[in-house]
């Protein structure tokens, strides 16, 4: 059991640091509720054209893979600060496996992606989405393997760059496409046909489509297989780069 | 302890277009026993932290072998990394956490129970002196309090072997001193062997038994830092003459007793009325000096001598003085980040 033991004395460092820093958890709390009152109201009068009963029936599963992608891409930066302080490398250093200081990392990310879909999911049914319970699971899991992916990259991608000012352009260049080829805000099918096609080749669309779909409890559909294939791909990838620059990481 | 044989570490560096492998580190033995404190000296650049990561697995040799603590540093990088402690030039505590938090979390890695890890925490806390700093964040102690947390961290497992990479780096000379201590009392309180890499030639002098002297990824000298001063450089002797014109016959004279393979007027350095050179065992030869000195009618102004420093000993094994050697040293430096960012592929 020393696997899951060194992940979780990460695990535990990482979110008392995370706690201890009221700014941390006030704007992760915050920033769910701030799309969902803020945007979700300008989808009101096109529902029609979405074809849903409820703008928070179409919102709140793009929203929840949105804070799954860039919450989780932002988590880098943080490694980056332990870095530069020489914790990666006393981390090291110890017989702790390697692959146990990014898991234990992860873990933290995805418990506070958790908290924000819980808060997400709570908050859309009040403002009246609808949506079946075992498909809203399934969905939130789909989520957080999409979210694991995105923050074990972005941890590789910190151990890699070694530098906020090279990381942060390069995030800024991976999410504009992603934000507008998922159509996550508004859906790809209003678009011109060469935009959908464009689109075709983004798997996160196809992992917005497999979330939204599975939120409407509907599992046999097509964007639920693409969906979860993708999410299953893009996570074993993520974990692999992520494992391997700790391993290599030159501190 | 430790036993290195032909260790190398080759980055790629890259200027411009040109590629060019540098080879940080260039066939490095090293033997360290049990009990022993070693100093690893050489200029910035010359693979002092390089030799330091191969030895405490955190970077693959590209070649060589080396048994640390008992185990080969490449296959059973985990039984190496049991029985060592690394303190790391960063440090390793993170500034806007708890001192003690960190402590424990690090002796948790290493396998301990938590209520061990903190109970030896404490004992290290009011050993180094820093009690009641438990719950302080390191970004508000001092300069030298974080270095002390460090060496907590280092020690936390008890390792019998420490290895300190420029352990006193940027501390005001107060706080230095007082770390002196503490790395002193490594050994004499815990039996600890210490390998501690400085720049510093009053460090390596004042810590340890043996000196060894690292320069373009060679060790170009081993030994006690006794023996290094009287078998390398000699004594400074250093007359000032009363009469000038004596230059000449005064310089002959010191030359037949400067040191063996120097010897002749090459040894002899003149100097407007000065006439020095180096002279083996010169507490004993100055008498002879001056009796011959008198007898041919020399008289002096004055006579010094000065025993030699370390700086005397790197200025005759790299023909540089080592303030020369870390000057032009920086240029390196300064493409050395690209090199390392290469040399990661290399590592497991």
């Amino acid at each position: 059991m020393t696997f899951p033991r060194e992940c979780f004395i990460v695990f535990r460092r990482q979110l008392r640091m995370n706690l201890r820093n009221p700014a941390w958890v006030i704007i992760g709390m915050l920033q769910p509720i701030m799309y969902l009152f803020l945007f979700g109201p300008l989808l009101k009068p096109i529902i029609q054209e979405l074809g849903v009963d409820n703008e928070y029936t179409f919102f709140v599963p793009g929203m929840l893979v949105q804070l799954g992608i860039f919450g989780a891409f932002f988590a880098g930066f943080s490694l980056i600060g332990e870095w530069r302080e020489g914790v990666i490398e006393a981390e090291r250093v110890t017989p702790a496996s390697r692959t146990a200081l990014l898991v234990g990392r992860l873990i933290r990310d995805l418990v506070q992606l958790f908290v924000q879909a819980l808060i997400l999911v709570g908050l859309g049914y009040a403002l009246g989405m609808t949506g079946s319970v075992k498909g809203i699971v399934f969905g939130v899991l789909l989520t957080m393997l999409v979210g694991g992916a995105c923050a074990a990259a972005s941890n590789a991608l910190a151990l890699t760059t070694k530098s906020e000012d090279v990381m942060a352009p390069v995030i800024n260049m991976v999410m504009m496409p992603v934000l507008l080829l998922s159509g996550i805000l508004l859906p790809m099918t209003m678009g011109p046909k060469w935009l959908q096609s464009v689109s075709d080749w983004m798997p996160f669309r196809w992992i917005t489509d497999g979330v939204r779909t599975s939120f409407s409890g509907d599992f046999a559909r097509d964007p639920m297989v693409y969906g979860t294939a993708w999410a299953a791909v893009l996570f074993v990838l993520a974990l692999w780069w992520g494992t391997s620059t700790f391993r290599k990481e030159n501190a | 302890m430790i036993h290195a044989r032909g260790l190398v570490q080759t980055f790629q560096s890259r200027e411009g277009k040109k590629k060019t492998v540098v080879r940080a580190v260039d066939g490095v033995d090293l033997d360290v026993a049990e009990g022993e404190v070693v100093g690893f000296l050489g200029p910035n650049g010359a693979g002092k932290t390089t030799t330091l990561r191969m030895l405490t697995t955190l970077l693959r040799p590209t070649e060589g072998t080396a048994t640390v603590a008992g185990f080969d540093v490449v296959r059973e990088s985990e039984q190496v990394r049991r029985s060592i402690g690394y303190v790391s030039q960063a440090g390793g505590a993170f500034s806007a956490a708890r001192a003690g938090d960190e402590v424990v979390d690090h002796g948790m890695l290493y396998g301990m129970r938590g209520a061990d890890a903190k109970k030896r925490g404490q004992e290290l806390f009011e050993q180094l002196d820093l009690d009641g700093l438990w719950t302080r964040m390191p970004k508000n102690m001092s300069g030298g309090q974080r270095r002390r947390l460090d060496i907590v961290m280092g020690l936390i497992h008890d390792p019998t072997l420490v290895f300190l990479d420029e352990p006193t780096t940027g501390l005001d000379p107060q706080a230095r001193a007082n770390l002196w201590e503490h790395i002193a009392d490594l050994r004499r309180k815990r039996g600890a062997t210490v390998f501690l890499t400085t720049h510093y030639l009053d460090e390596a002098d004042h810590l340890s038994d043996r000196i060894v002297i690292i320069d373009h990824g060679r060790i170009v000298a081993s030994d006690t830092s006794e023996n290094l001063k009287a078998n390398v450089s000699g004594d400074l002797v250093d007359l000032q003459l009363a009469d000038s014109a004596d230059v000449q016959s005064a310089a002959t004279r010191l030359g037949s007793i400067a040191e063996a393979g120097r010897s002749g007027s090459e040894a002899v350095e003149i100097d407007g009325n000065h006439v020095r050179a180096r002279v083996a065992r010169a507490g004993r030869a100055v008498p002879g000096l001056l009796a011959d000195l008198g007898s041919a009618g020399i008289t002096l102004e004055s006579i010094e001598v000065h025993r030699p420093t370390l700086d005397d000993v790197f200025l005759t094994l790299t023909g540089r003085s080592l303030r020369d050697a870390q000057e032009t040293t920086k240029d390196e430096n300064q493409t050395a980040p690209d090199a390392e960012l290469v040399a990661a592929g290399q590592e497991k």
